[in-house]
């Protein structure tokens, strides 16, 4: 087609609600009845309940309370595991974890009342930290308190170390981090004995609550219903934990039998909610001397807090992204998911791989500087190559030409110049400023790992109608990544017609199949291709009945659709997910092909360091990476830009700070996240694909796993010190740089 | 956890002397509400004590800044964005343009006042320390009549000050040409970012050499001490003497000693102490370097 | 307490809403008023989610007790010059230069870029920044928002001229 929408810049098909106010999300919503609901929460970490006192001059007799003993079905948030319940019952496992909860009519009497619910606790020892957890003197969760233990890699790195070169070890740490979408988090529900649960929120996956709630109220999936609001962004946020909202509000209406709202003010979703996971990775290398990496031993360990969640499958990810995109003959990765007495880590952007890989490439600078070479020139000489295979064993098929993408980065960045001109600076100078330039290259994995997908079998339908336009229905999200507007692009192209003719069904259980959750990179290629097949479905039903010709304009395909509703009913076209050929994963050895796609990319940071401050200032920040085919740049660059930023935040700004396993600093006021003042230029490019019939690979996960580690790494040029672990604070920097006066 | 609204009380008073008034009948039990951009975020945070307040944002009388032979006089209703807008303050002020310029965003510098920045009392606020350097008086009224006192020892401890309980602050006034002719002023904020960032450490000095001898000083520092803090014995120390490297080393090592901050969610005392001491010494050795005028810091 | 009365001009339309005086204008806005367009992200005024106009002056509604914006005039998203049938050239620029996301944040960073663009029609990209800098975003980076507002200023000059 030569006027196809894919990569046309097509602007958000819901981008007019959103500039004018009219778009709803969840708080927006007023639902006649409703009554305004609350949650009580821990104040200790870990502890038996031994009661639970309503006091206060407060109308108890008005005001709807529950507990676990009110939840009608098992008492269990369904997920991968049931360990977590949805009300805590006889003990608390973590700060902030619901006990009672709470609803009346009027907001002001909510408010007051949850001042007045005293529980009474009978402490237990708890740990807060993956030291001590790993330690296990207290056991908080199984007999270890390992949730999840994973060994991954390829040769023998033992039989390496006798006869290397050179070796170098390195511990890195992560801290946790806050999504902070803007839109707190938020649902209503309502519950009719007859139809059962609806419950409409701010949420990225529509099935996911619906498999949580029905083994909730005993309702069979039928009995759920699950819409999704507008939804004021998520990036991961509002994957897992809108399920224990939904549950709690749809707790309260089910037994008031009025709509109940629940929506969490900042405190209360910072304190509450999940946090990318805290990680600590030890990294053990042997290289000869131009830096060809010949044994990698990784020890990488990320903190779950109390219930295992997601855990299992954010180690997945970090252990499959943890040797990065290098070639190296003997890999260990040796990895473990534990539990602390925090409120569960969950999702965020990026999935455990920004944290492994952080780690990775700090050390390749490290490499680099313990061999006096280029940091560059280090990583060039273990780039993989087409036919290699991953430190999981899976062959790269695709022409992957990953000179190429650094060359590109390096060029746009004038990285020649700049660390030239950075070293003669630092060298010479007698003031506060320092300058320096990093990078860092790695690949991120599309869709669910290994036999994910196979297992989530996804399903997507295109209808049309007598008018000729196109409905799409699928479970996928709009958050902001703009699901809405590349899936009109890609029906657009498969059906020949003009995208306003498009409908994207707003997701709601009723109506749309599950086509997985809004995940992993996983919507553009995985949704996205089901779409097309299934306008593919639509289109050839169509011609099957001879309405439409085998080339076909959009007149041609409106009139298609009229001689068909002739004499049918509807018309729909459907597409259930098929695995790739020649696709294996065994889950049990951690080997084969982890993922369909890679997106490839090379990030290059340039700062600027006041050494009376300590203070960092990213000035220049370019992100070139290979995406296969891109369906709308705008959007795309959109994704790339506002993962950096989220990036550079986590690796200079954001400080969770943690008192008692509980967030000390849960405002925005005091936990910080960039502003446009603090950003820096974000310039982005696409490669041209790699291969010659590209696939739209996955991109929202992306740019989250190499800011941290270019910035950090051009902290290292300007000031000479070894940094280790994000977020880097000025508090400690200078330390770092105080330490290395006193050396000199 | 929000506020419970039933918890409170606010009024608003159609003039300055009927706010006096209400507060004289009931010492202490009224606290002004200006901008809000404190109070309004203590209830939200759920943290504001129950109690009454006095709405005195539509007052008029507490606007408006002007300068006389001696003084520039603002109303205690003086938002950032009216100092940040003002000429006359960049010329003579530059410091407590800074100040302003650097306190929230746009939205907050329009809603923000100077006398609620000085009630409130926060050691981390961004006005105190230019103030303090420029040597303020605040004008504090009641039925009583109304008085001027030194800003400098105004804060007595933490969020305690020299204001009685039926007093409104309504003015602040700051001498003409603080510090003299050729004067160097610094203002530097240390904060948590770049834009819209509360201060780990904030230093406000003033200073000025007469023949290569240093002939006035005045510096705050914000954020590192329970009170907006004066570096009183520091300017003592430096005060006539000639600034060379040895007088320098041992000002700073007096500035140190002066500071006395604290761990909290935003930063480390250690980190404070050294900071204080960097910013203390750059001051210092521009203004031997014979630097004049508001220092530019990005 | 009791509720008072309050009346404000909201978009040109003359409310009188019984309320608790200590109420968020924020929170009128939402339910009294009934016009939602204006978001809660922070309730502390570090987002900028809830921005408006009160009088021509940009404020964050979260910060203001109803009885202190008593007989103004408010502005909100909904009564933004181009907020109609046709859209104006912010509108326009942020739809097509990408300058909105997930859109929670949209509301109040047009109602900022607006106030900017009566300061200063022709903005630096640091002077839009410094502009924006109350105005949080989570999904942009902000890069499309800065060409969002460049490009609307270009839009508006255009129809200038």
């Amino acid at each position: 087609m030569p006027d196809g929408w894919v990569g046309r810049s097509v602007p958000r098909r819901e981008g007019r609600d959103k500039v004018t106010g009219a778009a709803k999300y969840v708080d927006d919503l007023h639902v006649e009845g409703m009554l305004h609901g609350a949650t009580v929460r821990s104040t200790i970490p870990r502890g038996k309940i031994v009661a639970i006192h309503y006091e206060g001059d407060l109308p108890w007799d008005e005001i709807v309370v529950a507990t676990a003993a009110d939840v009608p079905g098992a008492n269990e948030v369904k997920l991968i595991q049931t360990d977590q319940p949805l009300l805590a019952d006889g003990v608390v496992n973590h700060v902030e974890e619901p006990i009672v909860l709470l609803a009346h009519a009027d907001r002001e009497v909510v408010e007051k009342a949850r001042r007045h619910v005293r529980i009474e606790y009978a402490p237990l020892p708890s740990v807060h930290s993956i030291d001590d957890a790993l330690a296990a003197d207290t056991v908080v969760w199984g007999t270890d308190n390992v949730f999840t233990h994973y060994t991954a890699g390829q040769g023998n790195v033992d039989a390496v170390w006798a006869d290397a070169p050179h070796e170098l070890s390195g511990e890195y740490t992560t801290g946790a981090q806050e999504q902070m979408y803007i839109e707190a988090q938020g649902m209503i529900a309502e519950y009719d004995p007859d139809a059962g649960v609806t419950v409409r929120g701010s949420l990225q996956c529509p099935y996911y609550i619906q498999t949580a709630l029905c083994p909730l109220f005993g309702l069979p999936p039928d009995k759920v219903r699950i819409v999704q609001m507008a939804t004021g962004g998520g990036f991961g946020g509002k994957e897992e934990y809108p399920s224990i909202i939904a549950g709690h509000a749809a707790l309260l209406a089910y037994k008031s039998g009025k709509p109940v709202k629940i929506v969490y003010d900042r405190i209360e979703d910072v304190t509450a909610t999940t946090k990318r996971h805290p990680s600590r990775t030890k990294i053990r290398s042997a290289f000869d001397d131009t830096g060809k990496l010949l044994a990698l031993d990784i020890d990488f360990v990320i903190d779950g807090g109390a219930y295992i969640t997601l855990s299992p499958v954010v180690l997945s990810r970090g252990t499959i992204h943890a040797a990065g995109p290098y070639r190296c003959d003997n890999v260990r990765v040796d990895s473990r998911a534990v539990a602390t007495s925090s409120p569960p880590h969950g999702a965020f952007r990026g999935f455990g791989a920004p944290q492994s890989i952080f780690a990775l490439e700090r050390h390749m600078d490290r490499i680099a500087d313990y061999l006096g070479l280029d940091p560059v020139q280090v990583r060039r000489r273990n780039l993989l190559q087409q036919g290699q295979t991953s430190s999981v064993g899976q062959t790269i098929d695709e022409p992957v030409d990953l000179d190429k993408l650094v060359d590109r980065a390096l060029a746009d960045a004038d990285w020649v110049a700049k660390r030239k001109a950075f070293d003669e600076h630092n060298a010479s100078t007698t003031g506060p400023i320092r300058k320096g330039i990093g990078l860092s290259v790695f690949y991120h994995g599309s869709g669910f790992t290994g036999a994910g997908e196979v297992h989530l079998a996804s399903k997507a339908v295109v209808e049309a109608t007598a008018e000729g336009r196109l409905r799409v229905l699928a479970a996928s999200t709009e958050i902001g990544q703009g699901t809405n507007t590349i899936f009109s692009q890609i029906v657009g192209d498969a059906a020949h017609v003009p995208i306003d003719r498009i409908d994207v069904v707003q997701p709601d259980t009723a109506h749309v199949p599950n086509s997985g959750p809004t995940v992993a990179s996983r919507t553009c290629m995985v949704v996205g291709n089901l779409l097309a097949q299934a306008t593919a479905d639509v289109v050839g039903q169509l011609q099957g009945a001879g309405h439409l010709p085998a080339t076909w304009d959009a007149e041609q395909f409106t009139a298609a659709c009229r001689a068909w509703y002739a004499d049918h009913d509807a018309l729909v076209g459907r597409a259930n997910y098929q695995p790739p050929a020649g696709v294996h994963w065994d889950e049990k050895n951690f080997r084969g092909d982890a993922y369909s796609a890679y997106a490839w990319a090379c990030y290059v940071a340039a700062v600027t360091v006041d050494t009376r401050t300590a203070e960092i200032r990213v000035d220049d920040f370019v992100a070139i990476q290979e995406i296969g085919k891109t369906v709308n740049p705008i959007l795309a660059g959109g994704q790339i830009e506002g993962g950096v930023a989220q990036a550079i935040g986590w690796a200079v700004y954001e400080d969770v700070v943690w008192k008692d396993g509980r967030v000390a600093n849960p405002q925005m006021t005091n936990y910080i996240i960039p502003t446009a003042v603090d950003t820096p230029p974000i310039r982005v490019a696409f490669l041209e694909p790699f291969a010659p019939q590209p696939v739209a690979k996955g991109i929202g996960e992306l740019p989250m796993d190499g800011p941290a580690p270019a910035v950090l790494n051009a902290v290292a040029h300007a000031t000479g010190v070894d940094p280790r672990g994000v977020p880097l604070m000025p508090e400690t920097l200078m330390d770092l740089l105080t330490t290395q006066e006193t050396a000199q | 956890m929000r506020g419970y609204l039933p918890d409170y009380e606010l009024r608003a008073p159609a003039s300055v002397d009927e706010a006096l008034e209400t507060m004289a009948q009931a010492p202490g039990q009224w606290r002004p509400l200006a901008g809000g951009t404190d109070v309004m975020v203590e209830l939200a945070a759920g943290k504001l004590p129950p109690g009454k307040f006095l709405s005195i944002w539509q007052l008029p009388e507490l606007r408006g800044i002007t300068l006389d032979d001696d003084h520039a006089i603002l109303g205690a209703l003086t938002t950032y964005s009216d100092v940040r807008d003002h000429a006359g303050m960049a010329a003579e002020y530059p410091m407590l343009v800074q100040a302003a310029r650097e306190s929230g965003a746009i939205a907050i510098q329009n809603r923000g006042t100077l006398g609620g920045n000085i009630v409130n009392a926060s050691p981390a606020a961004d006005s105190p320390p230019a103030l303090l350097a420029y040597g303020a008086q605040i004008e504090l009224a009641s039925v009583r009549g109304r008085r001027w006192v030194d800003y400098r020892g105004f804060h007595t401890g933490y969020k305690q000050m020299g204001r009685q309980p039926d007093e409104l602050l309504t003015r602040i006034r700051m001498p003409r040409t603080p510090g003299g002719a050729g004067a160097l002023h610094d203002y530097r904020k240390v904060g948590t970012r770049k834009a819209q960032a509360i201060s780990k450490v904030c230093l406000a000095a003033l200073g000025r050499l007469d023949d290569g001898k240093v002939a006035y000083l005045r510096a705050g520092v914000g954020s590192v001490a329970p009170v907006p803090l004066d570096l009183v014995k520091t300017e003592a120390a430096l005060l006539g003497k000639t600034l060379d490297a040895a007088t320098i080393d041992a000002a700073v090592a007096v500035a140190e000693a002066e500071v006395t901050p604290i761990d909290d969610i935003r930063s480390t005392a250690r980190y404070r102490a050294v900071v204080s001491r960097n910013l203390v010494r750059d001051f210092l050795t521009a203004l031997a370097a014979g630097e004049t005028g508001a220092r530019v810091h990005d | 307490m009791s509720h008072v009365n309050v009346t404000l001009t909201v978009n040109g339309t003359e409310h009188t809403v019984s309320v608790h005086p200590m109420a968020r204008l924020l929170d009128v806005l939402r339910t009294e008023v009934g016009l939602t367009g204006t978001k809660e992200g922070c309730g502390e005024g570090e987002c900028g989610a809830c921005s408006v106009f009160i009088d021509g002056v940009l404020t964050n509604a979260c910060l203001v007790p109803v009885l202190s914006a008593s007989g103004t005039t408010i502005q909100t998203v909904e009564g933004l010059e181009g907020a109609a049938e046709t859209l104006g050239p912010l509108q326009q620029a942020f739809i097509e230069t990408g300058g909105a996301q997930c859109g929670i944040c949209t509301p109040g960073m047009l109602v900022a870029a607006a106030s900017l663009l009566r300061r200063n029609p022709d903005p630096s990209d640091a002077q839009i920044r410094e502009g924006l800098a109350g105005n949080l975003c989570r999904c942009t980076g902000y890069t499309r928002i800065v060409e969002s507002v460049v490009d609307a200023a270009r839009r508006m000059k255009e129809a200038r001229s």
